[in-house]
């Protein structure tokens, strides 16, 4: 779809459309450089980027303080970004070193921050659902507003314990949020040949709680929906499922040969379709940002992750004695 | 002060002070309250789990505490690890350990491993209480004893109490341990009546216990079969055999140091366990003394264990299935190469 020029939004002030434009920014380069540090042989393991996606994690957590939580997915470095985690330590993380966010222990699939309530981006498909509930079940016992989000793809929505899940927090009215995104493809499957709905969020009908659909790549269509679904979560309303239609820039995991993608579709989404430069004529068409202030928000963060690089490639590598540390509290 | 009760009181008393004790711990299983909405059972009658052991907790702490969940065991398993992560102490059952199937993910990767992948920067302070054990004539699907798949995995800690003693001790421990520790409740010991302190009182995680003291044999029995052990250490002893039996009382952490203290002493090792022999804790026990002890060893270690098969039905073959005393004195009969008693 072309971009378009939207009405500025209620809930969007100046200050709220720079961080949300700087964390879109962080993500997207954040990516870019990880992909190519990827092709160079330098970083191990796998690697499963969301550039292409910011406009879900940034548009939901733009509603979120360090007491609210998240469940992530394989795909997590977005939501980490949004959440507030530390970017050299996330990409100190990446590089399996001792000062990653999880003392290179967990690398990126497990990068988690529970002090910024991230609980884990997640190398186990459909295994957030549950983790979300549990975190809404403490906001329940503890008497607190805090609520949850899950962030998932469409291929989990298959998953039994997505159903499981919004099944129990639809029986306690708990403040979760499923947020499903919807990026048209579970590994190299793609979401019409897998699921046999039309849309995730139609299973809030059958579980009889609000579900919205959304276009995920206009920021400022999932900050308005994902802003009512917070707050009808901190009033006790319960939960909701809000499908974020996205795409995927890079393919599954980095290496991925992406034959399941048309040229067509990959053009128009790095372009007229692309979140980012969606939510920069938002701002500019609503005055929110200027030119130079957008400028100015692209270097600094580009410097951030150039400096994010140097930090990691300088940092050491674990040493032998942390191999059996932190299996346990005590043992 | 001591009062007599039954591993199934003794576990409802354990909970019950960690409760008062602490207003973060919270039960989730299903059923564990018991007809939920039923008019006539708010809350008042309620179940408190299928085999009542949780009984009257519903009335005391609330549905805000007490949580019958669906059934649906990966959606509260984990919903009870991230509890754990976030702030609350929860007690998670697992109704027969044989359901494990249904959420080891949950346990196994997410559970055991939050704290390790997080680098130390979460903890996870979950109970699971499960049901094991055969002789219930509950078949293959509610009768199994798979202590030994948890205690394989890092992250996790496994308790197998034997006693209504043990039982309270070991329970509040796991509860107010910052580690996820799976506590099994042989189904066969509910009834079991044992003397128990009153009050709150913990017994170490990883602190064996030795039953009976001998010179001649060291049993180590793992649950219910510490019980079996002592049985046919009683029979032995007729016979002037007097043998030391050794209850680990949990698998992981394991009290290697008592064992290899008695095996030095004994010499001879005889290990008792209903789960199926292979890579089990029976197993292992015998590889750690085999490293460890090997020159004390007079005969080679015996395992008197459930064949490699699943849990038969019918009250015949299920008798068949478990160790017996008289296992256990057939296998020291071959150890010390005569008949040590002629009707075996």
């Amino acid at each position: 779809m072309p971009a378009e020029t939207k009405k500025s939004s209620r809930m969007m002030t100046k200050e709220k459309a720079k961080w949300i434009y700087k964390k879109m920014q962080e993500i997207r380069q954040f990516e870019n450089a990880v992909h190519d540090i990827f092709a160079k042989g330098e970083i191990p393991g796998f690697v499963h980027l969301y550039a292409g996606e910011e406009a879900v994690a940034v548009g939901v957590c733009a509603h979120l303080t360090d007491q609210d939580s998240i469940t992530s997915t394989h795909r997590g470095h977005g939501h980490c970004i949004a959440k507030g985690c530390d970017i050299d330590g996330m990409m100190a993380e990446i590089f399996g070193r001792a000062t990653g966010l999880c003392k290179g222990k967990g690398g990126s699939m497990h990068i988690a921050d529970v002090s910024k309530g991230m609980l884990g981006a997640n190398g186990i498909v459909g295994a957030g659902f549950p983790l979300a509930i549990g975190a809404g079940m403490t906001a329940k016992v503890k008497k607190t507003d805090h609520v949850a989000v899950s962030f998932f793809g469409d291929g989990a929505s298959n998953h039994g314990t997505f159903h499981e899940a919004i099944n129990m927090a639809a029986i306690w009215k708990l403040p979760v949020i499923f947020v499903c995104e919807n990026n048209g493809f579970g590994e190299a499957s793609t979401f019409e040949y897998a699921s046999a709905c039309e849309h995730v969020s139609d299973f809030a009908k059958a579980y009889r709680i609000v579900g919205e659909n959304v276009d995920g790549r206009d920021l400022v269509a999932v900050f308005e929906a994902a802003g009512r679904a917070v707050e009808r979560a901190r009033r006790g309303e319960g939960p909701t499922i809000l499908e974020c239609v996205t795409y995927r820039n890079y393919g599954h995991f980095e290496g991925d040969t992406q034959t399941y993608k048309t040229k067509e579709v990959q053009e128009q989404a790095l372009k007229e379709d692309d979140a980012i430069l969606r939510f920069q004529n938002y701002a500019l068409e609503n005055q929110l940002l200027t030119k130079e202030e957008l400028n100015k928000v692209n270097d600094d963060v580009k410097a951030e992750i150039d400096h994010a690089i140097a930090f990691s490639k300088d940092s050491p590598f674990p040493d032998a004695s942390q191999l059996t540390k932190d299996v346990y509290v005590s043992y | 002060m001591t009062k007599k009760m039954s591993y199934s009181d003794a576990i409802n008393d354990a909970i019950r002070l960690a409760m008062h004790k602490d207003e973060n711990v919270v039960l989730i299983g299903e059923d564990v309250a018991g007809g939920a909405e039923v008019d006539h059972l708010q809350d008042k009658g309620a179940w408190g789990g299928v085999f009542g052991v949780t009984k009257g907790m519903v009335e005391e702490f609330g549905r805000n505490r007490v949580f019958d969940t669906p059934i649906a065991e990966a959606g509260y398993m984990g919903a009870a690890v991230s509890a754990a992560a976030t702030g609350l102490r929860p007690i998670s059952e697992l109704m027969f350990n044989d359901f494990i199937g249904s959420c080891l993910d949950e346990v196994m990767n997410q559970a055991a491993k939050f704290r390790y992948m997080f680098g130390g920067k979460a903890r996870v302070p979950l109970t699971i209480r499960t049901i094991d054990g055969a002789g219930f004539n509950a078949a293959a699907q509610h009768s199994q004893s798979l202590y030994a798949l948890f205690t394989h995995i890092p992250g996790l800690k496994v308790a197998v109490p034997s006693t209504p003693y043990d039982m309270k001790g070991l329970l509040l421990s796991a509860i107010f341990d910052d580690d996820p520790v799976i506590v099994f409740e042989d189904k066969t010991l509910y009834g079991k009546k044992g003397e128990v302190d009153e009050g709150f009182y913990t017994i170490p995680l990883g602190k064996a216990e030795i039953k009976r003291i001998g010179k001649d044999l060291t049993i180590i029995g793992i649950g219910k079969q510490v019980h079996t052990a002592l049985k046919a250490a009683d029979r032995l002893a007729e016979k002037g055999f007097e043998a030391e039996v050794i209850d680990p009382r949990t698998l992981s952490p394991l009290d290697e140091e008592t064992m290899i203290h008695s095996v030095k002493k004994t010499g001879r090792l005889i290990i008792v366990d209903e789960a199926y022999p292979r890579c089990s804790a029976a197993t292992d026990i015998a590889a750690i003394v085999g490293e460890k002890a090997f020159d004390y060893l007079d005969t080679p270690i015996k395992r008197v264990t459930a064949p490699h098969s699943p849990v038969p039905f019918s009250p015949s073959l299920e008798k068949l299935y478990l160790p017996s005393p008289e296992k256990i004195i057939e296998a020291f009969s071959e150890m010390v190469g005569e008949k040590v008693f002629t009707a075996v």
